[in-house]
């Protein structure tokens, strides 16, 4: 083989520049995501409870969300009992999930961003006031 | 391998009925959704099999009284002002009687004071709308419960297909983000804006409905405009119909409009 000498040294200088990322990040952990909850009105709540569980919500959220959709524009049931605890609740995202999760920025777009999903709530449900960070 | 023509067909019919019956299990399968017990209408709304509005615009005497109306609809529903007239979003609105009854203005010589009035229109909620017939996704849709015709803004994917279909120009299209340069006068927190691209129209406040209110025009008429049940001869809406005389927009069309207009006024009649 010509050249070997140089071509085993840019071989190697290539894998290591195309590792570095993964070196350098190795035994590190992950950024870890951790929607807030802290609002004023989670806070005032007695038992801290959404819906149905937390576990429920955070891998069934945007099911959930569709069928409340379905529900209230296509078929005008505007009250959902929970699986959970068997309350009742108004059907809206605007006037229910925002009441309590007043916190946009740190809540729903914390995950979306880092999970690189846009959702098109925002387009038209009106999201609420919150200060600029 | 070689295969005979019988063999060849059975084959082919095996694993058709297989690939069909395994697709069909596996989305029945995969289908979360709410159970039907977890979805129930409010107790407090308002129900009716076919809502429909009498429109007593004698009562409307002046520019105010219209403008309280149409101030009240588009307050609540977030329907931006926009300053090109080519973007204008309207739910409910004011026209002359050329223009509200076009099949009726070529007699010149009818009632003066008739056809110098100004009407309030808004969608009529027809019967038989063109606009759910010619629309490609379902978006704008008749309900069954009570006859309202919806638009789901979810599903609108700006064709305007319903715009050209409606003879009553009850429709407008979002040519400009409506949230921008602040057009939406009054921000109504608990209801949704629109965005760019689809079309909007009255849907005869369903969300005031579901909470058992009025819709906001009614409300804010003074008694001019009247909600209530079509189909029963008991309603509100029936009994003025049965002392009033009253006329709908291009019956000829076939598309059964559920506003009536009070022809004559109330003293004449």
């Amino acid at each position: 083989m010509y050249n070997s000498g140089k071509i085993i040294a840019g071989l190697a200088v290539f894998f290591i520049l195309a590792a570095l990322p993964f070196l350098l990040n190795l035994g590190k952990a992950n950024a870890k995501i951790e929607p807030s909850i802290k609002t004023p009105e989670i806070n005032a709540m007695p038992v801290k409870q959404c819906v149905e569980s937390k576990e429920f919500m955070r891998a069934e959220h945007m099911q959930l969300l569709n069928d409340w959709r379905d529900e209230v524009v296509r078929n005008g049931n505007r009250i959902y009992t929970s699986k959970s605890n068997g309350k009742q609740y108004i059907i809206s995202l605007q006037n229910t999930c925002m009441k309590c999760h007043s916190n946009k920025k740190e809540f729903c777009d914390k995950c979306h961003n880092y999970m690189a999903v846009k959702p098109y709530c925002w387009s038209c449900h009106i999201a609420p006031k919150e200060e600029k960070s | 391998m070689s295969m005979n023509r019988r063999q060849f067909l059975k084959l082919a019919s095996v694993s058709t009925i297989l690939g069909v019956g395994s697709a069909t299990a596996i989305t029945s399968l995969g289908r979360g959704g709410l159970e039907a017990s977890q979805a129930s209408p409010d107790p407090k709304a308002l129900k009716a099999k076919r809502w429909g509005f009498v429109v007593d615009v004698g009562m409307l005497k002046t520019e105010e009284d219209y403008q309280k109306c149409i101030d009240a609809c588009h307050n609540i529903h977030n329907v931006p002002t926009l300053k090109n007239p080519k973007h204008e979003i309207k739910w409910i609105w004011k026209d002359d009687y050329e223009h509200t009854f076009p099949n009726m203005a070529e007699d010149k010589i009818m009632n003066k004071e008739l056809q110098e009035k100004n009407f309030l229109l808004f969608c009529n909620h027809c019967a038989n709308p063109a606009c759910v017939r010619v629309c490609p996704t379902q978006a704008t849709f008749k309900r069954k419960s009570d006859g309202i015709v919806m638009q789901d803004m979810h599903r609108c994917i700006g064709c305007r297909f319903c715009m050209a279909a409606c003879p009553f120009g009850a429709r407008s299209f979002n040519y400009v983000d409506p949230r921008k340069d602040n057009a939406i006068k009054v921000e109504n927190k608990e209801f949704p804006t629109r965005m760019i691209g689809v079309v909007e129209k009255c849907t005869a406040c369903y969300e005031r409905l579901a909470v058992g209110k009025q819709p906001a025009c009614a409300e804010a008429s003074n008694g001019a405009i009247v909600f209530g049940d079509l189909e029963d001869p008991k309603s509100e809406v029936r009994k003025l119909m049965a002392e009033k005389y009253t006329i709908r927009r291009k019956p000829e069309l076939g598309t059964q409009p559920s506003i009536y207009y009070v022809i004559g006024g109330g003293e004449h009649v």
